[in-house]
C-alpha cells in the first residue's frame, strides 16, 4: 500500500482496516448478507413449500418439524419467513434505488444551476414533503389497487424528496468551492463538471441516508401488507404473515413474533450499517 | 511587444434589491506578452472581481454591465459559455488563493492533471509523461509516486505547486493568479512566486497578479495597477511606482509597510475604512480619507490622467507626494535593472 510509506512490513501488519475496527457495523454487514444469502436461495434453506396448505398441521406450535410452528392454513412460518426476506429485501432495496437516482439527479441539477430551476424543484419537494409520508403512501395505495408493483409505484413517489434535498444541499456549499471553479477554468462542460467533479463529493451522505432508508421502505412495505394494501395472499411478505397471524395471537404467538423478529432484526442491520458507513465515509478522504 | 489582453472600460456590477454595488468601475488595461502584470488594493476594491470578469467567473448576481476585455482582439465579455470553454484553460488558465479546497478531494491527482490535456488525445503513457514533465516543472519530488496519490497526501505548499501544474497542463497564454500565496507560509510564499516567475520566463506566458502585498508586486511584477473603489487610481511600472508613487492612496500603502527604517516604531495607518461601494460619495472616493484632500476632491471625481509618460493617476493633485522619494526598498533581488520597454 502506497499509503503507508516508510513504514516497516512488521508494522503495517498491525494497521486494520478502518471498518473492521467497528463492532456494530460487522454486526450489520453480516446480517445484511445474511438477508441478501436468504432472499437468494431459500429453497435450499426452507424445509417446506412457503404457500403449501396441509390442514392436518393447523396453528401448530414451534417444534422439531416445524421451527418456528404453523399458520391457520398449516404453512410452516419458518419456510414463509425466509422466503419473504426476498419480497422484502426487494422492498427495501428497490424502493430506494429509483428515488436515490432521481432525487440525487434533482438536487444536483437544482443546486447547480439554481434560479428558476432550483425554485421550482425545491417548491415541488416542499409540498411532497408537507404530507405524512406513511399518510401519502397509503393514499397512493388506495388509488392504484393492492400489489406489489404499485407499492414500488407509491414508495417511488414519495421517496425522493429527502435524496434530492440532502444532495442540494452538499451541492450549495461545494459549487462555489475553489476546484470547481477551477474545472470551470480548466473549459470543462457543464455535464463534466456535474458528474465527474461534483457528483463523487455530495453522493456520501445521500448513500448513509440509503441505508437507513432500506429499513424505511421495508418497514412501509410490511406496513402496507400488513393493512392488506401491499403484497397479495398467499405471496410470503413479513407484514402480510404478521397480519394472518393477528387473529389468532392470544393463543399462538409463534405467527406474529417470528416475522416481527425477522423485520426487527433485518432493520437493526440496515441501521447499523448506515452508521457504520458514515464513519467510513467521513474519516476516507476528508 | 504583442499585445494579448486589454480591458476596456470594464463595468462589474452586484445588483441587488435594494442596492447596486459597482464593484468594479471603468477599469481598462493592457497585457502584454510575456509580461507580469499587478493588480494591488485593499479587501473590496475590485481586483479579484476585475480577474474573474476575465474567465466569466463572476459569482452571482454579478455580472459584466459594461466594457470589453479583447484577448487577441476577441470580447470575452460577449461569448456565450460554449466560446468561454474554448478559452478557458487552454489560452488563459487561472490559480486560486487556497490550495488546500483547490484540489478535487475524491479525485487523484494523475486524474486531475490528464483531464488538462484531455483534448489532445494523448495516449495513456504519453499523458503520464507529460504530467511528470509538470510535477518535475513545478518542483514536486518525486513525481512518480507523487502522481497517483490524491490531495490530501499533500502539503499545503504542493497542493499549490500541483495546482499550478495543472493550470499549465494546457500551456496556456496567459495564467490569471489571484492571491496564489496569501494562504501559504512566507517561506513557501517566496518558493512559489520565484517558481512563478521562472515559469513566465521559461514559457513565455503573461501573468496577472492579483495581490494586496506590495512586497509581492516588487518582486514579480513589470506593471502595476493600484485599485480602489473598482477603479484604478494609478497605473504604471514597478520601478516607478515603488521610487515615484502620484496618488496618495499608493502613497498611504507604501508608508504602511514595515522597513528596516521604522523597526520598532508604530506603522502609520491610512485612516478610516474603504467606502461603500453601493454609496459612493460624490468627489473622489478616497478624499474622505485622503490627508492632502482639498476642496475640489470632495466636489468632482477626478479622471485618470497621464502625469508623467506611462504614468497614469486618478488625482487632482498628483504632485503633493513630490517629496516621498524612494523610502521604499525593494526586496534583494527584485529590483529592476532595465525599464519595461513599453513603458
Amino acid at each position: 500500500m502506497k499509503r503507508y510509506h516508510g513504514v516497516s512490513p512488521l508494522e503495517q501488519k498491525r494497521v486494520m482496516p478502518t471498518w473492521l475496527v467497528r463492532p456494530s457495523f460487522v454486526v450489520g454487514v453480516a446480517i445484511v448478507i445474511l438477508m441478501v444469502v436468504l432472499s437468494l436461495f431459500p429453497q435450499l434453506i426452507a424445509p417446506y413449500d412457503p404457500i403449501a396448505t396441509d390442514v392436518t398441521v393447523s396453528n401448530q406450535a414451534p417444534s422439531a418439524e416445524h421451527w418456528f410452528g404453523t399458520d391457520f392454513y398449516g404453512r410452516d412460518i419458518f419456510s414463509r419467513v425466509v422466503w419473504g426476506t426476498r419480497i422484502d429485501l426487494l422492498i427495501g432495496v428497490l424502493g430506494v434505488v429509483i428515488p436515490f437516482l432521481v432525487g440525487g439527479m434533482i438536487g444536483l441539477l437544482a443546486g447547480y444551476y439554481g434560479g428558476v430551476l432550483d425554485s421550482l424543484l425545491m417548491r415541488i419537494t416542499d409540498i411532497m414533503m408537507a404530507f405524512p409520508f406513511t399518510i401519502l403512501v397509503i393514499t397512493i395505495m388506495a388509488i392504484l389497487g393492492q400489489g406489489l408493483i404499485n407499492l414500488f409505484i407509491a414508495l417511488w413517489l414519495v421517496g425522493w424528496m429527502s435524496y434530492a434535498k440532502l444532495v442540494r444541499s452538499e451541492v450549495l456549499v461545494l459549487k462555489d468551492a475553489e476546484f470547481i471553479q477551477a474545472a470551470r477554468v480548466a473549459g470543462f462542460s457543464d455535464a463534466r463538471i456535474l458528474f465527474r467533479h461534483l457528483l463523487p463529493n455530495v453522493i456520501s451522505s445521500a448513500v448513509v441516508f440509503a441505508a437507513s432508508d432500506v429499513v424505511m421502505c421495508m418497514l412501509t412495505g410490511a406496513s402496507m401488507s400488513f393493512l392488506g394494501l401491499g403484497v397479495s395472499p398467499p405471496t410470503p411478505e413479513w407484514g402480510a404473515i404478521l397480519n394472518e397471524g393477528r387473529t389468532f395471537i392470544t393463543f399462538a404467538w409463534w405467527e406474529t413474533l417470528f416475522p416481527g423478529l425477522f423485520l426487527a432484526v433485518s432493520g437493526v442491520g440496515f441501521s447499523l450499517l448506515g452508521d457504520g458507513l458514515t464513519d467510513f465515509l467521513r474519516t476516507k478522504g476528508r | 511587444m504583442e499585445k494579448l489582453l486589454e480591458v476596456k472600460d470594464l463595468h462589474v456590477a452586484f445588483p441587488s434589491k435594494r442596492e447596486t454595488v459597482r464593484a468594479v468601475d471603468g477599469v481598462s488595461f493592457e497585457v502584454y506578452q510575456g509580461e507580469t502584470f499587478g493588480l494591488v488594493g485593499e479587501s473590496g476594491c475590485g481586483k479579484s472581481q476585475t480577474l474573474r470578469s476575465i474567465l466569466g467567473l463572476l459569482k452571482q448576481p454579478g455580472r459584466i454591465t459594461g466594457g470589453q476585455i479583447l484577448y487577441r482582439g476577441a470580447d470575452i465579455a460577449q461569448m456565450n459559455d460554449r466560446a468561454l470553454q474554448k478559452i478557458r484553460g487552454k489560452e488563459i488558465s487561472m490559480i486560486f488563493q487556497e490550495p488546500m479546497t483547490s484540489l478535487n478531494p475524491v479525485l487523484r491527482i494523475s486524474t486531475q492533471m490528464y483531464e488538462a490535456f484531455e483534448d489532445e488525445k494523448l495516449s495513456k503513457e504519453a499523458k503520464r509523461q507529460r504530467a511528470l514533465e509538470l510535477l518535475r516543472l513545478v518542483g514536486i519530488p518525486s513525481p512518480e509516486t507523487r502522481l497517483d496519490e490524491y490531495p490530501h497526501q499533500f502539503s499545503g505548499g504542493m497542493r499549490q505547486r500541483a495546482m499550478i501544474a495543472i493550470a499549465l497542463g494546457a500551456r496556456p497564454k496567459l495564467l490569471l493568479a489571484d492571491e496564489p500565496t496569501t494562504a501559504l507560509d512566507v517561506t513557501i510564499q517566496d518558493q512559489i512566486m520565484n517558481l512563478l516567475d521562472q515559469l513566465k520566463r521559461e514559457l513565455g506566458m503573461s501573468i496577472i497578479l492579483v495581490t494586496h502585498d506590495l512586497g509581492v508586486i516588487a518582486q514579480m511584477c513589470d506593471r502595476v495597477a493600484v485599485m480602489y473603489a473598482g477603479q484604478v487610481v494609478e497605473m504604471t511600472d514597478t520601478v516607478t511606482l515603488f521610487s515615484r508613487p502620484r496618488h496618495p492612496y499608493t502613497y498611504g500603502l507604501m508608508g504602511s509597510l514595515p522597513s528596516e527604517d521604522s523597526a520598532g516604531a508604530t506603522l502609520e495607518a491610512i485612516q478610516g475604512s474603504p467606502p461603500n461601494l453601493a454609496h459612493l460619495p460624490e468627489g473622489c472616493p478616497f478624499a474622505p480619507r485622503c490627508r492632502f484632500a482639498c476642496e475640489v476632491c470632495h466636489k468632482e471625481r477626478p479622471n485618470l490622467l497621464e502625469v508623467a509618460p506611462g504614468h497614469l493617476a486618478r488625482c487632482h493633485r498628483p504632485d503633493v507626494t513630490e517629496d516621498f522619494q524612494g523610502l521604499i526598498q525593494f526586496p534583494d533581488g527584485a529590483v529592476r535593472e532595465e525599464d519595461p520597454s513599453h513603458a
